[in-house]
């Protein structure tokens, strides 16, 4: 595929997200925080639903040979300090780098003026440091085992489904609940 | 097709398209849904205008993301139109600096939300590029994965979030 194809494809697909982000209504600052607050749970109900979607059919390509992914290996000092550091400004900003591009949209001043730059500002900082950095605390208490499925040593399949019926029981008891 | 225009679908319905639509960007671009190294990419073009792109191009992080518009910086892009395509379907343009449950928590002063907002950008983008991907890139691509990495991020996410969310809600508000 040409370089402009992969382009305008990419721009495409995020066309369909950025829609579907702002229709599920996690543009919004208060759907977000009220997810961090355990309030609501419209932005759990959106990420399951696609992973669990997702999973089955990424899986079920994989095995017919249409695509191919290898997820990249990873450790608790990248993958669980980085994670907290995201964590905290998340709840600061009430926004995550996909939703703050829709939040634009509708108007959110907040981010216009402050989240956007300091989002800038914190992947420069990250540029500037991260020599120091890739060498030791990023690779500190790496990971055994790319995937889940080596990790805990059962088939993929056998994840899949379990993963599945873990994700039904949440959306049945969240619904019982209200949430 | 009032459907289109309705302010809220239901979150199984987005969140089961959301994950039909990375079937379809592995199979036709090869590439997952993923947010965050378009930032760093936008601040190393930044950078290089600021102060020229040899100085960026020393630095080994932007030696290996390079600052140029590639499929994901392109997919953040159609993330603002497509959301505003949204907004103006469903007529929900609204511009406001102060979020409605900040206000009735924090009151109407601007620059302590623009303060905070600043502060929680700068944390978002050094961590998730120290965690190498946000709430879409591990939370739901490498999440579906079954990513080791992802699912210890996408954890740590809302770990850090809502112990900061409720810090800042219940004992500050």
């Amino acid at each position: 595929m040409s370089n402009r194809k992969q382009l305008a494809a990419g721009l495409l697909f995020g066309m369909i997200f950025g829609f579907l982000l702002h229709k599920g209504g996690v543009t919004r600052y208060d759907v977000i925080m009220a997810q961090l607050l355990l309030r609501d749970f419209t932005v759990l109900k959106i990420m399951m639903s696609a992973v669990l979607v997702g999973t089955v059919g990424v899986h079920l390509l994989k095995a017919t040979g249409r695509v191919s992914f290898a997820p990249k290996s990873g450790s608790w000092g990248q993958n669980g300090i980085g994670g907290l550091v995201f964590g905290v400004g998340f709840a600061l900003l009430g926004y995550c780098p996909g939703t703050m591009a829709g939040a634009l949209a509708h108007g959110a001043l907040d981010v216009l003026l402050a989240g956007l730059p300091g989002m800038l500002i914190g992947c420069w900082l990250f540029a500037v440091l991260y020599p120091r950095v890739r060498g030791s605390l990023l690779l500190r208490g790496e990971f055994s085992r790319t995937t889940l499925p080596e990790l805990l040593g059962i088939n993929q399949w056998m994840l899949v489904s379990g993963l599945t019926m873990a994700v039904l029981l949440l959306f049945i008891w969240l619904e019982k609940t209200g949430l | 097709m009032t459907w289109l225009n309705e302010p809220l679908w239901s979150p199984y319905l987005v969140g089961a398209a959301i994950g039909i639509l990375s079937w379809f960007t592995l199979l036709f671009s090869g590439k997952s849904l993923g947010c965050s190294t378009s930032f760093a990419r936008s601040a190393g073009m930044l950078e290089g205008l600021l102060r020229g792109r040899k100085k960026v191009l020393r630095k080994p992080y932007f030696q290996e993301y390079k600052p140029e518009v590639d499929w994901q910086w392109m997919l953040v892009l159609g993330i603002f139109i497509g959301a505003g395509l949204a907004v103006l379907l469903s007529g929900d343009f609204s511009p406001a600096l102060l979020p409605d449950s900040w206000q009735a928590a924090f009151g109407p002063g601007k620059v302590l939300r623009l303060a905070i907002a600043m502060l929680g950008g700068v944390l978002v983008g050094f961590g998730a590029r120290w965690a190498d991907g946000c709430t879409s890139g591990h939370g739901i691509s490498g999440a579906m994965q079954l990513s080791t990495a992802s699912w210890v991020a996408a954890l740590a996410f809302f770990a850090g979030g809502i112990v900061t969310a409720g810090l800042l809600f219940r004992i500050l508000a």
